[in-house]
């Protein structure tokens, strides 16, 4: 991307939300574990005549919660609207939405602007409406499976504050992790409970205009929006450079040819006809329901990093990593709290040994068995020097494997340290004596030999031997043999 | 004594003392619509076998004493666009000419509930457009004082019905006078309650704010009766009210004696039929004698109320009939199409009467961007001052009456050709449905041999003081006992 221009992005995240029911009936919102199409259905989500929707109780509640969660503020007095137009995965011909007064409004969520700079990125709006049934097209026609028509549906809308792709990356990564937090959401991708949509247009560098912009839909993984994003930047920048001008448009992202494609544009826009939606009174939320949401936020990721670095001295990118998944942080909580070593010592073996295990294995921290006191062990066993960091490993692959205590695999593949001056200079005098090749090398200024001599002591001791006696013992020899 | 004329008060009380049988009821009722009913045109649909099992049924519970209400054993007709389970439901429109729904209104689940009796359903204009029947897809209902006339809408084929005493009440739905409308040109009393008086789940909507479901019936009482039966809230439908029904009929013969009966000065205009105004200004002489103060007040916005009726029932409506694409249920036209758009067109087309097209038409139209602020927005605020303007007047009087009509009912052919002029039949009914307020009709005397029909209006939730304000005139009165001689 050439300096003189800048994007100006704007993201609308869709997300379902996590109820039993669906939103506006009694049916089962749980279309993924459906064994068949069409049996989790009602007059009211197939659009029957006659039938009519009731609010969801707790999807209102979820939606509060994500709305708090994002700094918004709640509309005590907010509308349901319908919007109008024709799809066969859309019963009723209307799509019951908000439009007006949705639910929250006007909030902020802090996020990485690419650099060391924070950017407070506005969201405009969160709102409550249904999902669509799902199609399946075959070659002369297609079917409908109703199962998810209905299931209520999240859209949080922001403003079009963020000027790098990585910014929008970033903020795209923390509202899905405030939705999980908040177990509003699985943020399960490619289930596609999560989707994205990009607004984007480019303007010179320090133009403050808007210029048209294009709309780009569907983006189902935060590759998809990255990528999407970047070509269309660079598409916007190069008609610039053309001289020509962008079109204001709907695009669609082709994964495979990694290219943006005209759905429709300016003219052929649709015209949602909204209204306010007759069948349902407007919610009206007193101060006391808000409150009582509010008590129910957890902690969320921004406020859990700042104190983790401000209580266990960790730093920035240490506690994000820590805070990326609630059930990761809860995880390195439960083991600090058993264990005697420092933080860092504990964030290291997280982001080290577990995370390589974990994606080895492609398994989810939620899939852990390894408990969290068998763990604290493990750390403390090599912080108090009981065994070496390379036997750490071996007892850790095992812990993971077989469930057992770490003393007792310790005790069974016979790894603990030695820190016995007597038995190391033993071991440091052999190497020394059965290598007189690589002393007289060393001696002769090859400092470079010295890690392969704590190698040869590493193995003969099967990794036992205190490092730090080893070290000091391996140059006294080596300074002894100099004279 | 003739069991078809008989009042549900009446026919219920031959049926508690076991002097009749519901399967005899029920058997002269649907003897007399195969008689009759060639000639009126009031059912689309009979339930001959589902009526005689209900009928069996309600006997048994009151043989055995157990759970009688009012209706029990009592048959009755409904009107086409409240669903009942595998009976159609076709709302007099060819795109649901063979409908069955799978699910019953919560009104049919009530009735049902209460051992009523379901003899039919009954004739309408295409989803409730149109103010004389004329516009449903299947066939024309005549006026049983005389089948050249219109019965009225769109409750036209409920009115006729319950006029040639082919059940023992009927059950409408009222948008913008359906009810009231049709009542006055047939000669019965019918009720178009508060709006979420009666749940409106499973009546196929024209309106969603403004349709109300109301009972058709021989007198006030019967209308106490059939409502007290219908009415509470449906956590099926969140526009309902949560507040207790009252028991209707307990203090329906409380006096009128000095109570205020406002008159609406903008209701009695040039133009008006003079033996409907005749028989109106003998109607107020009545209660001025059963001992009530007459006002004169004003409902200023009167005017405006047949625009923003139709502005917003254009738009709601456009929105509520989106769901007829011959995907799901219904008509479905698919022959060579092309894509999935063709199928909504083909279906569309063929389904939908002009009225109906016409009115999507203006809907889609008046909430299109650019167009929404000044047709729908401002007619919604037109509707604050309509609702205002019945809550000025109540701060003053009790209760209010008007003409149902400025004319009795006029011919078959005679208004079709003009939708303008068809709309202004509804001139009188029409706002009280954006108001919100209900409203009963009820017979007040004939004109040219036909029937005028003249309507109280009550305060939001107040059908308590129509009911006893429209009894304590049928105690004096003997108009709404004139039945046709058919």
């Amino acid at each position: 991307m050439t300096q003189k221009y800048e994007p100006v992005i704007g993201l609308e995240i869709h997300g379902e939300l996590l109820t039993n029911s669906k939103m506006f009936c009694g049916c089962s919102a749980d279309y993924g574990s459906a064994p068949e199409p069409n049996i989790n259905i009602c007059p009211t989500c197939t659009g029957l005549p006659g039938a009519m929707p009731v609010v969801n109780k707790k999807a209102t509640e979820l939606a509060a919660l994500v709305g708090l969660a994002l700094n918004c503020s709640i509309n005590k007095h907010n509308t349901f609207a319908r919007k109008n137009y024709y799809y066969p995965d859309l019963p009723k011909g209307y799509q019951i939405s908000q439009y007006e007064l949705p639910i929250a409004e006007k909030g902020w969520m802090d996020v990485n602007a690419g650099d060391e700079n924070q950017l407070k990125v506005r969201v405009r709006r969160v709102h409550i409406e249904e999902d669509t049934a799902k199609l399946s097209h075959e070659k002369n026609y297609a079917l409908v499976d109703f199962n998810r028509a209905g299931v209520p549906l999240l859209e949080i809308v922001s403003e079009p504050d963020m000027r790098t792709v990585e910014a929008a990356l970033d903020y795209a990564t923390k509202v899905r992790a405030i939705l999980r937090y908040l177990g509003v959401n699985s943020g399960d991708m490619e289930k596609g409970v999560l989707r994205f949509e990009a607004n984007i247009s480019v303007r010179p560098v320090g133009s403050d205009e808007l210029r048209t912009r294009t709309e780009i839909k569907n983006l189902n993984s935060f590759r998809a929006l990255t990528r999407a994003s970047q070509y269309e930047i660079e598409r916007q920048i190069k008609i610039y450079e053309d001289g020509g001008s962008v079109l204001q448009e709907t695009l669609g992202w082709d994964d495979v040819r990694g290219v943006t494609i005209s759905q429709r544009g300016k003219e052929d826009a649709h015209d949602y006809r909204y209204f306010p939606e007759p069948d349902l009174p407007p919610l009206q939320l007193s101060d006391a329901w808000i409150d009582s949401i509010r008590n129910q936020l957890p902690e969320l990721p921004e406020a859990k990093t700042a104190r983790f670095i401000s209580d266990f001295d960790l730093k920035r990118s240490e506690a994000q990593f820590l805070t990326s998944e609630k059930s990761l942080a809860d995880y390195f909580e439960s083991v600090l709290s058993k264990s005697k070593s420092p933080a860092k010592a504990v964030h290291s073996w997280i982001a080290g040994e577990l995370m390589r295990y974990l994606n080895e294995s492609n398994l989810s921290i939620d899939d852990l068995t390894l408990s969290p006191e068998s763990f604290a062990k493990l750390i403390d066993m090599t912080t108090e020097k009981v065994i070496s960091g390379n036997s750490a490993k071996v007892v850790f692959n095992e812990m993971v494997k077989s469930g057992s205590d770490p003393e007792q695999i310790v005790k069974e593949k016979n790894l603990a340290q030695v820190s016995d001056e007597g038995f190391i200079l033993e071991t440091v005098t052999k190497i020394l004596n059965d290598n007189p090749k690589e002393v007289e090398s060393y001696l002769a200024g090859k400092d470079t030999l010295l890690q392969w001599f704590m190698g040869q002591i590493a193995r003969t001791t099967k990794g036992k031997a205190d490092p730090n006696i080893a070290k000091e013992l391996l140059l006294k020899g080596l300074e002894e043999r100099k004279k | 004594m003739q069991l078809t004329n008989l009042t549900i008060q009446e026919a219920s009380e031959l049926l508690k003392t076991k002097k009749i049988s519901s399967v005899e009821l029920t058997k002269e009722t649907l003897k007399r619509i195969h008689d009759v009913d060639k000639k009126v045109k009031s059912y689309v649909t009979v339930t001959d076998d589902l009526a005689l099992k209900q009928a069996k049924q309600a006997d048994e519970r009151i043989a055995k004493g157990e759970n009688i209400t009012p209706l029990t054993g009592i048959p009755f007709a409904m009107k086409d666009c409240i669903s009942t389970r595998d009976v159609k439901t076709t709302c007099s429109s060819k795109i649901l000419e063979n409908y069955v729904p799978q699910y019953n209104a919560t009104v049919t689940n009530k009735l049902a509930d209460a051992g009523a009796v379901l003899v039919g359903k009954t004739n309408m204009d295409e989803f409730g457009m149109g103010s004389s029947c004329e516009n449903s897809a299947f066939f024309n209902t005549h006026n049983p004082w005389n089948l050249n006339h219109v019965p009225g809408g769109s409750s036209g084929g409920s009115a006729a019905a319950m006029s040639a005493s082919l059940a023992t009440f009927t059950i409408g739905e009222d948008t913008g006078g359906s009810v009231r409308m049709p009542a006055g040109f047939c000669n019965v009393t019918g009720i178009k309650p508060t709006y979420g008086r009666v749940s409106r789940y499973g009546l196929i909507s024209l309106v969603s704010s403004f349709d109300c479901i109301g009972p058709m019936t021989r007198d006030a009482y019967d209308c106490a009766t059939v409502l007290e039966a219908i009415a509470g809230h449906d956590e099926k439908d969140s526009t309902t009210y949560n507040s207790a029904v009252p028991n209707y009929t307990k203090n329906i013969n409380k006096s009128v004696k000095g109570m205020k009966l406002g008159i609406p000065k903008e209701y009695f205009v040039a133009g008006m039929e003079a033996g409907v105004e005749s028989s109106i200004q003998e109607a107020i002489r009545t209660y001025e004698k059963l001992g009530m103060e007459i006002h004169e007040v004003s409902l200023p916005t009167t005017q405006y109320g047949l625009p923003v009726y139709y502005l917003l029932l254009f738009a709601e409506a456009s929105s509520n009939l989106a769901r007829f694409d011959g995907t799901r249920f219904g008509l479905s036209k698919s022959e060579n199409a092309k894509d999935v758009i063709d199928i909504y067109l083909q279906t569309r087309r063929e389904g939908f009467g002009d009225e109906v097209k016409r009115r999507i038409m203006l809907g889609a139209y008046a909430l299109s961007a650019g167009y929404y602020d000044a047709y729908y927005l401002k007619a919604q605020k037109v509707r604050t001052l309509l609702r205002r303007d019945f809550e000025t007047a109540f701060s003053k009087v009790d209760i209010l009456l008007a003409p149902t009509c400025p004319t009795t009912a006029f011919k078959l052919g005679e208004k079709t050709s003009d939708p303008l002029e068809m709309y202004l039949s509804d001139i009188y009914v029409v706002a009280t449905n954006p108001a919100g307020v209900p409203a009963m009709a009820l017979p007040c005397g004939f004109s040219n041999d036909m029937p005028v029909g003249m309507q109280l209006i009550g305060k939001h939730l107040d059908e308590q003081t129509i009911f006893q304000v429209g009894h304590a005139y049928q105690q004096v009165t003997d108009w709404h006992k004139q039945l046709p001689l058919i």
